[in-house]
């Protein structure tokens, strides 16, 4: 991984240019098939801290298993809490992989294919963390099949009406359809990968991953059209997905769940989300390998407008859900309004205004989109701004129901947190074996921008990229 | 042994490029001379390459878009038969075939089968996972998944003939880099 050394220039166009085809292989794939005693540093301090939380996290999973989800501070009425904000969290994180590999594709926004390839990655790891927390929540999950269809001796079929069940599907398809569209994007780099491996082992690593692809012409015929179509099948898919989530609360008649505007609103937070995490892990990404030619300042310009737009859309939200519940006329809703604001929990919702609010109105500036430190603080500021709305709405909304009777006060325990940050440890653990082992940026469409690049560019300058596709 | 003994253990002759233009160009003039077993293989898509190598469009398409119905209705089929035959069961008061609520397993189901229908019928359409190629013996080929661009005018064409195949791609514009015959 010895790319520390090559001096790096800083651009804002879609990808430095004067790169050769070769160039673009170079600085991807050597990190990936350096021998692993020369793996640099770092890298083995990072892997070793995401472990520790890893293994923070094992043993949380095996103490929940042993005694029971009585280790949570869920209680009735507030039954959903950490596990439900964590799992609508990490998944509106995956959002902006799916967003960026399959929407912006169709967009022919050319900046995306810088970063596809690790966002895809980030969605796959995501969603894995977010995967595991409705399961653990259920109790009994060792019986989690339960909820699929599938031939049992009871005779049994899943309640299809349930909307828990309409998540298992929602979820269930976009793990799988996500890993299918990020394995078939990988492929022709898994044969580049293949083709330079000098050592036996990893010859035959990358060689069995790659199925023998060969890139004969009409290899990639079939193959652009199987990924243009599986562009288009993730659009509507990944716009379902959090939609189906947000169903989860708004088919409930708890005041500050039933409402229409969730699904649109949990998307544009997701995607907001989503954003954030994908600066977060752009910025230390470029610079440990190198790749600033690759994801220049331009992904994260665009990146940050992203972020701004969504994060308006889902202060909007906000608003909006404030004037619904006094247009609603209903003392309930007016009630659940107040209380998040000014209520026991109001510092939760202040603090949120302030993360996704106020601390994202600097991105209007393009000095502070150009700043890697300012970006870098805004996105982890938006990241506990979109975990906090999360805790508005499941536990703020839960501990004032309609029965005075049955109001109460949320805590949330150790393990609640053990659970949460030990799920970093998940996540980081694979994105660390990740840019190890498999390339990070999808180097085969790179080349045809850098194609591009050399025979329709070379006359204009800058900001090229806009003009290039008409 | 006789010139035909040879060709026929030859897979094919393969001239090497450094750029995809030249490839696009030998291509077109390989098919105006006749020959119709030729396939290129490169680094990346090069646009326009299909069409000159005359490659049909693939009809992936129709068969993403019919697996995505027969995944939509058998998706909503289960669920009107699990709740309306098997085991119907009053839900709220509403209908036993209360179908808003069966819809989003309808679409997920759709998406679920159309999206594994292309990338799965892709590989498999594409041959793979193949792990042996003839083309894998041509000298350099290491390079076809960084940055050369092969072209193999394959022996099983009516029209390959050793010599003056190698002669044509040693006569084209932008002279190959190399040119090899390989083996099967």
């Amino acid at each position: 991984m010895a790319v520390r050394g090559r001096r790096i220039q800083e651009t804002t166009r879609v990808i430095a240019s004067g790169q050769s085809y070769k160039d673009v292989d170079d600085v991807v794939m050597t990190p990936v098939l350096t021998h692993p005693f020369k793996t640099p540093i770092w890298w083995f301090l990072g892997f070793a801290g995401a472990f520790a939380l890893l293994t923070m996290y094992l043993y949380t999973i095996v103490y929940l298993i042993i005694t029971g989800v009585g280790i949570w501070g869920n209680n009735i009425p507030v039954a959903w809490a950490f596990p439900i904000i964590n799992f609508v969290w990490w998944i509106g994180i995956g959002h902006a992989g799916t967003l960026i590999s399959a929407i912006l594709l169709l967009f022919r926004q050319d900046w995306r294919t810088s970063i596809n390839r690790f966002a895809e990655a980030m969605t796959l790891f995501a969603v894995a963390c977010a995967g595991l927390y409705p399961i653990f929540h259920l109790g009994r999950p060792w019986v989690f099949y339960w909820l699929a269809p599938y031939p049992n001796t009871y005779g049994l079929w899943p309640q299809f009406r349930s909307a828990l069940d309409w998540d298992i599907f929602a979820i269930s398809t976009y793990a799988s359809v996500s890993a299918l569209f990020w394995f078939i994007g990988l492929v022709p780099d898994l044969a580049t990968l293949r083709d330079r491996a000098d050592n036996k082992f990893a010859k035959l690593f990358y060689g069995t991953l790659s199925l023998g692809w060969r890139g004969s012409t009409k290899h990639w015929q079939r193959y652009q059209r199987a990924y243009l179509l599986l562009a288009a099948l993730s659009t509507p898919l990944v716009l379902s997905v959090h939609s189906t989530i947000a169903l989860d609360f708004a088919t409930a008649i708890v005041p500050g769940w039933n409402n229409t505007i969730m699904p649109p609103y949990f998307v544009a937070g997701a995607v907001f989300a989503g954003f954030a995490m994908v600066v977060l892990l752009a910025i230390p990404l470029r610079h440990a390998f190198g790749l600033q030619g690759l994801i220049t300042k331009k992904h994260l310009d665009n990146s940050a407008k992203v972020m701004l737009a969504t994060g308006m859309i889902v202060v909007y939200g906000y608003v909006l859900e404030a004037f619904i519940a006094w247009y609603s006329g209903s003392e309930f809703e007016r009630y659940m309004i107040f209380n998040r604001m000014f209520g026991g929990y109001g510092w939760s919702f202040w603090a949120l205004i302030f993360c996704n609010a106020i601390a994202i109105q600097p991105l209007w500036s393009a000095r502070v989109r150009n700043s890697e430190t300012a970006l870098f603080i805004i996105s982890i500021i938006v990241s506990i701004g979109m975990w906090l709305e999360r805790f508005v709405i499941v536990v703020v909304s839960l501990t004032r129901g309609y029965a005075n009777s049955a109001w109460d006060v949320y805590s949330s325990t150790f393990w609640d947190w053990s659970m949460y940050i030990g799920s970093f440890g998940l996540f980081l653990t694979l994105f660390y074996l990740f840019i190890r082992l498999l390339p990070a940026i999808a180097t085969s469409e790179i080349k045809e921008l850098v194609h591009h690049d050399r025979h329709h560019g070379s006359h204009s300058h800058g900001s090229h990229s806009e003009e290039a596709h008409p | 042994m006789s010139d035909s003994a040879m060709t026929s253990q030859l897979y094919g002759i393969v001239a090497e490029f450094d750029e995809p233009e030249p490839i696009i160009a030998a291509a077109e003039k390989a098919k105006r001379a006749g020959y119709k077993n030729i396939e290129a293989y490169t680094p990346f898509p090069v646009e326009g390459l299909d069409e000159a190598l005359g490659h049909t469009n693939t009809r992936l398409g129709w068969v993403v878009l019919m697996m995505g119905m027969i995944g939509g209705i058998s998706g909503f089929a289960m669920q009107w038969y699990a709740n309306v035959l098997f085991y119907p069961l009053n839900i709220g008061g509403t209908p036993l075939n209360s179908w808003p609520r069966y819809i989003v397993i309808t679409f997920e189901c759709t998406v679920l089968f159309a999206a594994f229908t292309a990338g799965l019928f892709m590989l498999g359409r594409n041959g793979l996972p193949q792990p042996y190629h003839s083309i894998f013996n041509t000298p350099n080929f290491e390079q076809a998944s960084t940055d050369r661009f092969f072209l193999c005018i394959e022996a099983r064409d009516k029209k390959f003939d050793a010599e003056k195949t190698r002669e044509f791609l040693a006569s084209l514009e932008t002279k190959p880099l190399n040119i090899a015959e390989v083996e099967p």
